[in-house]
């Protein structure tokens, strides 16, 4: 075979030789090839994901503290990011706190609290979620959304991964 | 696999008629000479347009034009991974670029092949060697550091200075009375959309010509008998050559890039007074120190106006070259061509130098 190809090309490879001066150039010439489109390509591609690489390094928070946030009335509720997503801060009439990403699990609009229905609806498509445990009561989403805990500590609210 | 690709080729060439392409390809010589090496500069300068269209896009990923434009080329610049790297490229392939074209052009001149038939294809290098100097001077504001914004101020004097016309349509192009974030957003819309939407056709224009005419060979080789005219074939030898001059051209834009990485200044602010030493990039050293000169020679408008005129005139000249020396024997007029030719270059270059030196 490697006679074949060497007397093909006619190089003048032995028959002891491994392969053909052709493969040789060929094998070469791939490497180098593919050498050059790393190295143009990995900083293409670092430079394109740049902002990826950051959002991930901010969705890698797992507590925010909301200066201010216990002077929430009861019945009211505010938005805030908890690390890139929109979150959802509930203060009950009873005084029990809820927060929840505010994210619909069906096709990820934002959801809103309503305070006279006392329900998180999405108005995308009609969802329904339970306002204390963010549980999916009506509407197309196939499950809850995703609940926070909550902790009251001198006049600030914490929300923390559950 | 190689039946199913010969059977997908059969296909494609069916519809398309490649091998009509190849084969006029590899009809198609260039002349071999011992001047031959001058031919790749067209196909260098064509590269390094490629690399600015490509970094220019990615670029165009994080820059933000107006009153942003120096917050987004800092955080290219050092906050995203590798931005400094495409910026780089960005400014090094530019300035190859200039200096490839104008090698391009230099070339053409002395080698005579601006003549008939190829009237055409000096006149279109001409308006891209235009454009690509527009586009230098477009894109050195985008940064809007000190040196960018002092080098548009200045630079917009020169068209300031023409009668009548010059200060409405400086105005035009500044957006205002002063360079600022509104002459950003303009110089970027030229940048990145008119000027490529203007460059392009002219370039298939100018390749066009040079796949219809060929390769011209100097005149001392045509004077040869046929048999003693050497060529290559374009397909594959010529190309092959060309797409090695690429690699090189690659090797020294990405060299030059990753070890002098190109500076981001202290942001513009017209407050500030112009830091020492200031000068305009070095394609347009030669006319600057003409103006200077002139300036000085002829106190006032009339000495810029002057510089403007002389620079003017010569450039048309220059582009109506081929009118003048367009036969192909080589006589007095093709002497006086040269001539003309070298004192233009030598213009160019002294005072360059000189523009330098006096910093």
């Amino acid at each position: 075979m490697n006679k074949a190809i060497s007397r093909i090309n006619g190089a003048d490879a032995g028959a002891g030789d491994l392969m053909s001066r052709r493969t040789f150039a060929q094998i070469l010439f791939t490497g180098v090839g593919l050498c050059y489109a790393g190295a143009i390509g990995y900083p293409i591609y670092r430079y394109l994901a740049s902002p990826i690489e950051r959002a991930k390094e901010t969705t890698a928070v797992s507590e925010v503290t909301l200066p201010d946030a216990a002077k929430l009335e009861p019945g009211a509720a505010m938005m805030f990011k908890f690390g890139t997503k929109p979150a959802l801060l509930i203060h009950h009439q009873d005084g029990t706190w809820s927060a929840m990403e505010a994210v619909c699990t069906h096709l990820a609009c934002t959801v809103q609290y309503q305070a006279e229905e006392n329900r998180i609806y999405c108005a995308c498509h009609g969802g329904v979620y339970d306002v204390k445990t963010g549980a999916a009561i009506a509407g197309p989403p196939p499950k809850g959304l995703k609940a926070f805990n909550v902790k009251v500590q001198d006049g600030a609210v914490i929300v923390s991964k559950a | 696999m190689a039946k199913l690709i010969a059977s997908i080729y059969g296909w494609v060439d069916e519809r398309l008629g490649l091998e009509e392409l190849l084969k006029f390809a590899k009809k198609k010589t260039v002349p071999v000479h011992k001047h031959s090496f001058w031919y790749y500069w067209g196909g260098i300068s064509l590269f390094f347009f490629i690399v600015q269209a490509f970094t220019g896009v990615l670029l165009l990923v994080y820059y933000r034009p107006g009153p942003d434009a120096y917050e987004s080329v800092r955080q290219i610049t050092y906050e995203i991974h590798f931005g400094w790297l495409i910026r780089s490229a960005h400014s090094w392939s530019a300035n190859l670029m200039v200096a490839s074209v104008f090698i391009h052009m230099f070339s053409v001149y002395f080698m005579k092949a601006y003549r008939a038939p190829r009237e055409f294809g000096w006149w279109s290098g001409m308006l891209l060697l235009i454009i690509t100097l527009l586009f230098g001077f477009s894109g050195y504001l985008l940064p809007m550091d000190e040196l960018a914004y002092f080098a548009t101020k200045v630079g917009l004097e020169i068209p300031n200075a023409l009668p009548l016309i010059g200060e409405p349509m400086t105005n035009l192009f500044r957006g205002g009375l002063e360079v600022g974030e509104l002459t950003v957003q303009r110089f970027f819309a030229l940048h990145v959309v008119v000027m490529p939407a203007l460059f392009l056709p002219i370039l298939v224009f100018h390749l066009w010509l040079v796949q219809k005419h060929g390769n011209a060979t100097i005149p001392s080789e045509a004077a040869k008998p046929k048999s003693e005219q050497k060529s290559i074939p374009f397909f594959p030898n010529f190309l092959m050559n060309d797409l090695a001059m690429w690699l090189i051209a690659l090797n020294v834009m990405a060299l030059c890039a990753s070890l002098f990485p190109w500076d981001l200044g202290e942001p513009a602010d017209p407050l500030k007074p112009a830091p020492t030493g200031i000068h305009p990039e070095w394609y347009f050293m030669s006319a600057f120190q003409v103006l200077k000169i002139m300036g000085n020679i002829f106190p006032g408008a009339l000495g810029e106006g002057l510089g403007i005129t002389i620079f003017t005139l010569g450039l048309i000249l220059w582009t109506l070259i081929p009118l003048y020396d367009g036969k192909s024997e080589n006589g007095r007029r093709a002497r006086n061509a040269t001539y003309f030719g070298l004192l233009a270059l030598g213009i160019l270059v002294v005072t360059t130098i000189w523009g330098y030196a006096v910093l």
